[in-house]
């Protein structure tokens, strides 16, 4: 599988919403945590090492 | 009860007094790779001279848990009833984050193998139960309190100089192995050197003989409160005596941590009460190391002294003894005549191949047991945060991948309609077989397989053609109606097909023999 990275969440400015509202009211360490559970949580859903492994370069360039 | 260590006689060598002839081949190390090499040796008909410098088998346990491989090889060793015996098997495996449980697993053995997928035994014992059988084959030359000293290669072998407590003597070998361990002599005495990782990070290992009840599991935590910030692991060995590790961090002093004062205290607080006696401590650094190259002109390294790596997932000694299994029918071949020299190159090959395995899979084991502060130790935290709340999070938790066997990466003729399990490279899956296991009708030759098809005369290999189970359909049929399998001596599948021509076999049993 091939990393999506054409739009493909129709409700975007919701999700990211809800993404700034998850974190509010944590510290820097807690909401380091968070995201760090987010990523897992979510990399286990795409389930795809390729995908995953295309996602990884595209964070850091 | 504490093991009794036997000393073993030393004989004086022949060659104190006369030069001997030239040896076939010259072991140095009888640890458990260099006595199970000989064995491995004997059994393709090749004498062999085993020297050591000592004359006690291991001190201290070292390697507890022993393969489901490591069994099958000790099987044709001839030590694996024994083993068997003596070991125990844990089933129950629980991990702790804190002081809470985070999950637990039951190993449920797999039906339709001859072995279990592991045991724990304590390393002299291994070693015992292979100098007794080392020691009823005429073709071994075992010889205890023969150190060597040095080494010089020839363009057809290799002289040693050995030393024993009557003085010196020297050998001379077609070929030598070099089963001599971690620190290996015959590595510096070579000007090699070790590449790869050391892990900044120290644990205290240590044997406690306790008859307190105590559940035959396995248990892991994570930043106990009995052990704040590090991780612990307390697992059952035979004669009522536990393995602790306890990870003590890079700045603790090893002489002071393994003075009874502060070891005991610590046990005290693992196992929660202080009726026990302590067996054996060390403190060990761990690295994952392996040597470019096993083969340096005729000197071929084996076991620790090629490649190293901390004990998590226990790929140790699991590790060296695949390099036996791959490498006995090969040397063996090139000693006969029966194959060239370059067989040994795929020795080099796969065994690198595999080590590099082991070594990414313990490096990868000590990385989420002592995570570096900052994203490390929080990436680490939060998949035990997770283990307790998501089934898929469990999985992720690394206290240990157990030792299995590579898959080797060969370039050979193959089916994808046949069962992933049993393809081309890995070691061939066991099923029982009327009344007896299909890992032991295979032995130790080159075997070609004929499952539902007429079994062809194919020159160099014997043809076996059992009925099939379904432990067979499953593993090497799938939806096919029948296969052919080319199994190595080390029954590693060479290669397969559903149906294959005479001369397409011949061929591929021609390519093993030349090691591609
Ligand atoms: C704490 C700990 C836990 C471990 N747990 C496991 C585990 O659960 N499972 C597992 O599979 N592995 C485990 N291992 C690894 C395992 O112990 C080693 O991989 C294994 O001992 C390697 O065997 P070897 O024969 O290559 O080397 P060694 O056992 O080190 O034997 C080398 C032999 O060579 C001899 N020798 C050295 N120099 C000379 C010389 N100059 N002349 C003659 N003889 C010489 C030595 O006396 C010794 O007998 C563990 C290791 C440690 C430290």
């Amino acid at each position: 599988m091939t990393l999506v990275t054409h739009p493909n969440l129709d409700e975007h400015d919701a999700f990211y919403a809800e993404l700034l509202a998850a974190h509010r009211g944590l510290s820097d360490e807690e909401s380091h945590a968070l995201n760090a559970r987010l990523v897992l949580i979510l990399a286990n859903h795409v389930g795809d090492l390729e995908a995953l492994r295309a996602a990884l370069e595209l964070a850091r360039k | 009860m504490a093991y009794e260590y036997k000393p073993y006689n030393f004989v004086a060598p022949a060659g104190l007094t006369a030069p001997e002839d030239k040896k076939k081949v010259v072991i140095v190390g009888a640890g458990p790779i260099g006595l199970a090499m000989a064995i491995e040796l004997a059994n393709h008909g090749q004498p062999s001279v085993v020297l050591d410098d000592n004359n006690v088998v291991s001190v201290g346990s070292r390697a507890i848990c022993w393969s489901k491989r490591s069994l099958e090889i000790f099987d044709r060793l001839g030590i694996a009833e024994r083993a068997l015996d003596k070991g125990v098997t844990w089933q129950i495996g629980r991990t702790f984050h804190r002081d809470k449980e985070v999950f637990s697993f039951d190993l449920q053995p797999d039906e339709g193998h001859k072995m279990p997928a592991f045991i724990n035994l304590q390393q002299y014992y291994v070693e015992q139960f292979l100098i007794d059988r080392a020691q009823e084959i005429d073709l071994i030359d075992l010889r205890f309190q023969n150190k060597v000293v040095s080494l010089d290669q020839e363009p057809n072998g290799a002289i040693l100089d050995i030393e024993t407590p009557n003085g010196m003597y020297a050998l001379e070998a077609d070929y030598v192995l070099a089963c001599d361990g971690a620190r290996s002599p015959i590595r510096g005495m070579l000007g090699l050197e070790f590449e790869g990782e050391f892990f900044e990070e120290r644990f205290l290992i240590a044997d406690i003989e306790m008859e307190a009840e105590f559940p035959s599991e396995r248990h892991f935590w994570f930043e106990p409160e009995f052990h704040a910030g590090q991780s612990a692991l307390l697992h059952k060995q035979p004669d009522s005596i536990y393995r602790i590790d306890l990870q003590l961090g890079w700045d603790a002093n090893p002489e002071h941590e393994m003075t009874p004062e502060v070891v005991i205290p610590r046990i005290e607080k693992v196992v929660g009460h202080s009726d026990f006696r302590l067996d054996w401590v060390s403190v060990y650094s761990f690295q994952c190391r392996r040597l470019q190259s096993f083969i340096h002109g005729r000197v071929i390294f084996v076991g620790d002294s090629a490649h190293i790596v901390s004990p998590f997932g226990a790929r140790g000694g699991n590790g060296g003894l695949q390099d036996v299994d791959n490498l006995g029918w090969k040397l063996a071949a090139v000693l006969d005549g029966r194959a060239d020299s370059r067989l040994l190159d795929s020795y080099d090959r796969e065994r690198v191949y595999g080590a590099d395995e082991n070594i990414a899979t313990s490096a990868r084991s000590t990385k989420f047991m002592t995570p570096a502060d900052g994203i490390e130790r929080t990436f680490r935290d939060q998949v035990l945060n997770l283990a307790d709340k998501a089934e898929f999070a469990r999985s992720w938790v690394n206290s240990g991948r157990l030792s299995k066997p590579c898959t080797y990466p060969l370039d050979a003729p193959d089916n994808r309609r046949l069962p992933p399990s049993a393809r081309p490279g890995t070691v061939a899956p066991d099923a029982p077989l009327a009344g007896d296991w299909l890992l032991s009708q295979l032995g130790r030759d080159m075997v070609l397989l004929a499952l539902g098809r007429p079994a062809p005369d194919v020159g160099g290999c014997r043809v076996l053609s059992p009925g099939t189970n379904d432990a067979i359909r499953t593993r090497y049929l799938g939806a096919a109606e029948g296969a052919y399998y080319l199994i190595r001596p080390d029954q590693v599948v060479a290669a397969r097909w559903v149906d294959a021509a005479v001369e397409e076999i011949k061929n591929a049993a021609a390519s093993v023999w030349k090691g591609i």
